[in-house]
């Protein structure tokens, strides 16, 4: 498969402070690639380096084949800006229009566009009535002209309640279907919802982590979570048998390491009729992150 | 190419209109238009020229001040706005050249100032005609007194983008467009005044007045158009001095401005990093 976006050893610097060092990444066509990062990890300065807004140091970036800002290079690019705004006296459909022109598409396609972001009832009212919501699905559509070959989304969901960010997720999905690489990005791996093909984890301006989800969870390596409910009296007996639980509430509380989570489970079994309920709990997806996150920038 | 310019004009044209720049433009021109044609009718009678022609030496002097206020007003948020809002970082990334965007603006921008020039000289040439029949004799200073002032508004509005990219913010930008207009349409023409009364005749009368008056667009403008119809001698002062310069010079002046200032405004905006 071909690589729609490569960056190698990417280093930014701002007036002598490191914004992104040694960063290397490539996103495939077809492919959906989640960055996360806290604010200020790196993720938008990446992002304005790859659609050739701000310059480089040093390392290579390559888009469609073409240097970043390179006329090819954004004509197969779509970028959705952090928090989009757009003059407020416009019309939602003179916006679409206006950026429809601008990629040498028909502008008659603009009220379709909207219509597949949901907006096409508000298309003929000024974008200065919009909520934070709605501009945010003008961007969307700006960014869906044209069949682009990367799409470069940052935090594309903020602002959207949940109906609408499963419906994002399923243009990105039909997007991504056509073969158009996907890079977006998020402050929280809840929010990119695991339906994303890929995750790379930015901190302190270098990557951290990269992987699918089960890949990050398994070198994640973090401690599975049961909670015992025992049979009334029995919790001192379960206690004895099981010496790393403790008791919180009315609850046992139990921790193992992935490995042993089998045999903690077998050695529970065993107690069976002295146990009313076990809940095993996997780390959260917010714990995998953080674990990424500041093992390396804080 | 051409279509993006195009479109970049069609949604500037948009904005000026419900932001009423079109409005705005229209009734002040054609408001101080009538207000200067028929204060100037009254001494026609005296001087032996056709009301249009007296109408038109009125109203060159009403588009010295009044064609670069409108085009920068009109033309300060065109960069800075963008910046502020936050939209230009988007713009930046379609397959749109820079110059393409100042295109697009200028042309939209230009399209409304000439729409208004049109309302505002047309009313008053209305009215010159309607009470003088052989004012149609003046049409030919009025249709030069219309292109040169889209050439003096083509070239503040480029001074305008210019500033607009320079200021990045755009509170700076128009505080910076309202000290340029001053400084080269009022305090420029003071100082040379002040300069030609206190040399009284002298070197630099003679020799540094004229390419002084050359220099500022706003003032070879005014040269041109009063050298062409040959009104100097109503304008007292700077006229002894002003008749010496040949017409062509002026002319040479008032074309090469747009050029410079539109470059100027492109340079400045090619070095605004989003």
């Amino acid at each position: 498969m071909t690589s729609t976006l490569t960056i190698s050893h990417l280093t930014k610097t701002f007036g002598g402070v490191l914004a992104l060092t040694d960063v290397s990444l490539h996103v495939a066509a077809g492919e959906r690639v989640a960055l996360l990062g806290h604010n200020g990890a790196g993720k938008s300065t990446l992002m304005k380096v790859i659609l050739g807004l701000i310059a480089s140091d040093s390392g290579e970036v390559s888009v469609c084949g073409a240097a970043p800002g390179d006329a090819n290079a954004r004509a197969k690019v779509a970028y959705l800006p952090e928090n989009a705004t757009f003059h407020s006296a416009l019309t939602g459909l003179e916006q679409v229009r206006f950026y429809m022109r601008l990629r040498g598409e028909n502008p008659s396609g603009a009220m379709a566009l909207l219509d597949r972001v949901g907006l096409s009832a508000a298309a003929k009212r000024r974008i200065g009535t919009y909520s934070k919501g709605m501009r945010q699905r003008v961007g969307l559509a700006q960014a869906l002209i044209g069949h682009p070959s990367l799409l470069v989304l940052d935090e594309p969901t903020s602002g959207l309640d949940p109906v609408s960010r499963h419906d994002f997720y399923e243009l990105l999905d039909g997007l991504a279907a056509d073969g158009a690489a996907i890079l977006l990005s998020s402050h929280a791996l809840t929010e990119v919802e695991a339906r994303t093909d890929r995750l790379l984890i930015l901190s302190g301006g270098r990557m951290v982590a990269e992987g699918s989800l089960p890949q990050l969870r398994r070198e994640a390596a973090l401690p599975v979570a049961m909670h015992i409910t025992a049979i009334n009296g029995y919790d001192t007996d379960i206690l004895a048998a099981l010496p790393n639980a403790i008791r919180v509430g009315s609850a046992l509380h139990l921790t193992c390491t992935q490995d042993n989570k089998l045999a903690t489970l077998a050695r529970v079994a065993t107690l069976q009729d002295k146990v009313a309920d076990i809940d095993v709990i996997p780390p959260s997806l917010e714990d995998i992150y953080s674990h990424f996150s500041r093992r390396d920038g804080q | 190419m051409i279509a993006r310019i195009l479109a970049t004009a069609i949604t500037e044209a948009h904005i000026a209109r419900r932001n009423r720049w079109v409005l705005i433009a229209v009734v002040l021109m054609v408001v101080f238009s009538l207000v200067l044609s028929a204060v100037g009718s009254a001494p026609s009678g005296g001087l032996g020229a056709d009301r249009l022609s007296v109408t038109v030496a009125s109203l060159t002097s009403l588009s010295v001040y009044l064609v670069p206020l409108v085009a920068l007003l009109m033309s300060f948020d065109a960069v800075a706005g963008e910046v502020e809002r936050g939209t230009l970082p988007l713009l930046l990334t379609y397959p749109v050249a820079r110059w393409e965007v100042l295109a697009g603006k200028l042309l939209a921008h230009t399209s409304i100032l000439i729409i208004a020039l049109v309302a505002g000289f047309g009313a008053a040439a209305l009215i010159a005609v309607l009470n003088d029949p052989a004012a149609a004799s003046g049409f030919a200073a009025l249709w030069r007194l219309t292109w040169t002032s889209t050439l003096l508004g083509a070239t503040f509005l480029g001074i305008g983008y210019g500033v607009s990219s320079l200021a990045r913010r755009a509170s700076g930008a128009a505080g910076l467009a309202i000290g340029v207009w001053l400084g080269l349409v009022v305090l420029y023409d003071l100082g040379l005044l002040a300069a030609v009364v206190a040399d009284d005749g002298g070197t630099f009368t003679k020799v540094f007045f004229p390419p002084a008056l050359l220099a500022n667009p706003a003032d070879a403008f005014r040269l041109f158009n009063l050298t062409a119809s040959q009104a100097t001698a109503g304008t007292a002062g700077v006229g002894a001095a002003a008749g010496s310069i040949p017409l062509w010079h002026s002319l040479v002046s008032i074309s090469l401005w747009p050029l410079f200032a539109l470059g100027f405004a492109t340079l400045a905006f090619r070095k605004v990093e989003p």
